[in-house]
């Protein structure tokens, strides 16, 4: 009898654990592991994440300064405390000053990433990092002249270095524009310079934002915000745009290819080693270095099957998009992945890795291993990384790996069965490809109604929103409607892991795009690279509006960052809107707590740069916003607009 | 009976407590929702910083039935109305003798806090005070109804504010009388 009441209580023990999982999550690996996380009290983001709430509500609101020693200060937002700080900012002020201070964070981050690549380029072309060679010599002419390099009579190696003195002034332009702004449409870039938006050097833009938000700079929300905007464009059309395009020609412009996502792809038998953070400067070379014979060797005398190497984040995305490499997972996997229990090396470099790596990898065999110059970590194994040693660096690092697969403790390995195939390598060169050269076929298709429109989903996962739950329904509820879509980053990854990503994914489109992906063999969703790749998206929709001669904000085009949390996000979002897409955010940025601010950034936007943001959590209530704008936008072209 | 204990010692100043406690008394008990409405909610609870201890303190009054701050006040600082029991305190005839906040749970420990630092100059001040702003206001904290834990107790990222059983908190126990307070 008490045996059995004991086995009751268990049973709704494990219901309630049950339960809980399935709330963190759509996607069933990640239960599987979320569940083997409960059972062995291992912490993850979700558990820390109940332990910050609730959050602080000033926070929240963006109405807490800290940027001078008299504070720190914040605003009542019921308006019965305190209405100014002590220099007298108001709380409109305070949160223009720390939405400005984000988006510098998040313009810094893509465009530091962008110089190493051009440091690397650099390099490579004085023959100073020879495990780097020009892959796509096409991509490096065709950029040498929009730079106004002259090829003729020199070698490749020459032009490139040229190429990079060249790119490298970008970074600290005192006069001018960023040249790639001159890939915008026509009215774009006029309205940008009518409102003194178009961005000068990329360095210089968020030195500016730093100066103007210390105390007793700049002022005013309107005018801050402005500066917000033209940050966001130094990162979109000059720091992610020069990332995608160096690391093109260093590594090859994607092409479509299939592979595999999900926890399932961490392999049984073969020593796993995942490459986490943003850039593929190194993760090239691991994987290029997991095919050395030398060390498949070794990891046979180790007793293991072979070497596999997997991805998560967006340096998982650049393997994925150029190798087809397979993924493990987005962001809130990356700790799941290490739960597996069959992770040899978790290899890192920068951004969106979790500094509990270090604390968790301890709970397992796994060797947590930092690399870059710039990101330490609690309980890493350091093997930092210089191009002029690139593929030793990177043959160490498998060597670590290998040498710890035998401490796999197979009572601790559970690898969830999920793996799904996926069609991957949509670069801007490569949809074009797909449509025979041409934007028309798809300009014909949006005129007719078959594809309604395109829809660019983009960003993170974010603990506030269950796991995937907000990408994939509203990318579902986007192509059920026709509209075509492009995405980057976790949401690409979420939706391969949704099987988005494949071809037969057409039978879940409306009638119209079914038959556009099944003319050209595509899926409804086209991945089109890391979150430094969305300047492919801002490539492509300049190609569309103008073969059209129009203005991107004329297009029946709509963004949206369902699942956002990182600062880089608020930079694309600054960098998306100020082209002219309206954009919906899943998660509210820390801006409601001044009045003016949202206003400015949900309404006023639209007669400044003709596009706004939108705040909606529930991805079908967004997918309806974003099919509203797409109505609109189809009607003020005279197109059918009647869904 | 449960109760609010302010543990002084504990508190940053975030003032996350006020904020929480205005959102919990809003129309939409949602912070981003609570932000338009009209009139806009009304906080039953104030971080006040002590300057003399150099702390801060989040106050609040339930405005107890029979309020035993009232009935203990020697001086008839204290009041209370019969019919709203909204208590009122009148600075003139307070001698800030302290006895009010022997007899309250919630400010027994800030009590406790204040005799062992030996300040005694700080104190009553900042209690009446905030008593004297509810009042004012037509508030009283009613422990939030309808949650299962009052919103300031549950924002508080320190536990300088909880929600416990009087005699679940070591040193909180009230005094069967005054002279064990005092002795």
């Amino acid at each position: 009898m008490e045996q059995k009441e004991n086995e009751k209580s268990m049973d709704s023990d494990s219901e309630t654990m049950l339960k809980k999982v399935y709330e963190k999550s759509i996607d069933p690996a990640s239960q599987t592991i979320l569940l083997k996380a409960k059972q062995e009290g291992v912490e993850t983001a979700w558990d820390r994440y109940e332990k910050q709430l609730p959050q602080c509500s000033f926070g929240q609101l963006g109405v807490c300064c800290r940027n001078c020693n008299m504070g720190p200060c914040r605003i009542d937002p019921f308006g019965e405390g305190a209405e100014k700080g002590i220099c007298g900012a108001t709380a409109d002020i305070i949160v223009a000053r720390n939405l400005l201070r984000t988006i510098a964070a998040g313009a810094a981050a893509h465009s530091d990433h962008a110089r190493d690549a051009v440091l690397a380029f650099k390099k490579m072309s004085e023959g100073a990092a020879g495990s780097y060679a020009i892959k796509d010599e096409a991509k490096l002419l065709s950029l040498a002249s929009e730079y106004g390099i002259p090829t003729e009579g020199k070698n490749r190696e020459k032009v490139a270095s040229e190429l990079a003195d060249a790119l490298l002034l970008e970074f600290g332009k005192q006069t001018g524009s960023l040249l790639c702004t001159m890939r915008a449409p026509e009215p774009r870039l006029k309205l940008w310079t009518e409102l003194g938006i178009v961005p000068r050097g990329i360095d210089r833009e968020i030195v500016e934002c730093m100066h103007r938000t210390h105390m007793g700079v700049d002022n005013n929300a309107t005018h801050i915000l402005l500066q917000g905007l033209r940050t966001g464009l130094s990162d979109g059309w000059g720091g992610s745009m020069i990332a995608t395009d160096v690391q093109d020609i260093l590594f090859g412009t994607p092409q479509p290819r299939m592979s595999t996502v999900n926890l399932g792809v961490l392999s049984r038998d073969k020593v796993n080693v995942i490459v986490h953070g943003h850039e593929p400067i190194l993760s090239e070379m691991i994987v290029e270095a997991a095919e050395d014979s030398e060390l498949l060797k070794l990891a046979q005398e180790k007793g293991a099957a072979g070497i596999n190497v997997a991805g998560i984040c967006c340096t998982g995305n650049e393997t994925l998009m150029r190798h087809g490499t397979p993924i493990a997972g987005t962001f809130l996997q990356q700790e799941l992945a290490v739960i597996t229990g069959a992770v040899e090396a978790m290899v890192v470099d920068v951004q969106c890795v979790m500094p509990s790596l270090g604390e968790l990898s301890g709970c397992y065999h796994t060797k947590f291993i930092s690399t870059s110059p710039k990101a330490d970590f609690p309980n890493t194994v350091r093997m930092e990384f210089h191009e002029e040693k690139a593929y030793e660096t990177a043959k160490e690092i498998i060597r670590v790996a290998v040498e710890n697969f035998p401490f796999r403790n197979p009572e601790k390995v559970n690898i969830p069965r999920e793996k799904q195939e996926c069609m991957v390598g949509f670069s801007a060169e490569a949809i074009l490809n797909a449509l025979g050269g041409s934007p028309d076929p798809l300009i014909e298709a949006i005129k007719s109604g078959a594809v309604w429109g395109v829809g660019a989903v983009v960003g993170c996962n974010n603990v506030k929103i269950k796991h995937n739950y907000g990408h994939v329904n509203l990318v579902k509820e986007l192509i059920k409607n026709n509209v075509l879509v492009v995405t980057t980053g976790c949401n690409a990854i979420a939706c391969a892991e949704a099987g988005l990503l494949v071809p037969e994914a057409s039978e879940l489109a409306g009638e119209g795009l079914k038959a556009v992906c099944k003319a050209l063999g595509i899926p409804p969703v086209l991945h089109m690279g890391s979150c430094v790749d969305i300047s492919r998206i801002l490539v492509l929709s300049s190609v569309l509006a103008n073969r059209l001669g129009m203005d991107i904000s004329d297009l029946p085009v709509a963004g949206a960052a369902p699942e956002w949390m990182s600062e880089k996000a608020v930079s694309i979002g600054a960098y998306v809107v100020s082209s002219g897409v309206f954009t919906v955010l899943g998660t509210v940025p820390p801006v409601l707590g001044s009045q003016a601010v949202t206003a400015l950034l949900t309404r006023d936007l639209n007669n400044v740069v003709g596009a706004s943001f939108a705040v909606e959590p529930d991805p079908f209530k967004a997918a309806a916003l974003m099919l509203e704008h797409i109505d609109g936008k189809r009607k003020s072209l005279g197109l059918n607009s009647d869904r | 009976m449960k109760d609010l204990i302010i543990r002084p010692e504990r508190c940053l100043g975030c003032r996350s407590c006020e904020i929480a406690c205005a959102v919990a008394h809003s129309k939409s008990k949602s912070l981003f929702s609570a932000l338009g409405e009209q009139p806009a909610p009304k906080k039953r609870i104030y971080v006040d910083c002590s300057p003399n201890l150099e702390i801060s303190i989040p106050i609040t009054c339930r405005h107890c039935e029979d309020a035993p701050c009232v009935s203990v006040c020697p001086t008839k600082a204290l009041s209370q109305d019969e019919v709203t029991s909204i208590v009122s305190h009148n600075p003139d005839r307070c001698v800030d003798c302290w006895t009010c906040s022997m007899v309250c749970p919630r400010f027994l420990p800030l009590y406790r806090l204040i005799r062992v630092i030996g300040c005694w100059t700080s104190s009553m001040a900042y209690n009446r005070g905030v008593i004297s702003r509810q009042t004012d206001a037509g508030v009283k904290c009613d422990l939030c109804q309808g949650r299962d834990i009052p919103a300031c107790v549950e924002a508080c990222p320190t536990h300088a504010l909880v929600f416990y059983e009087l005699e679940e908190i070591p040193g909180t126990k009230l005094p069967e009388t005054t002279s064990e307070l005092t002795g």
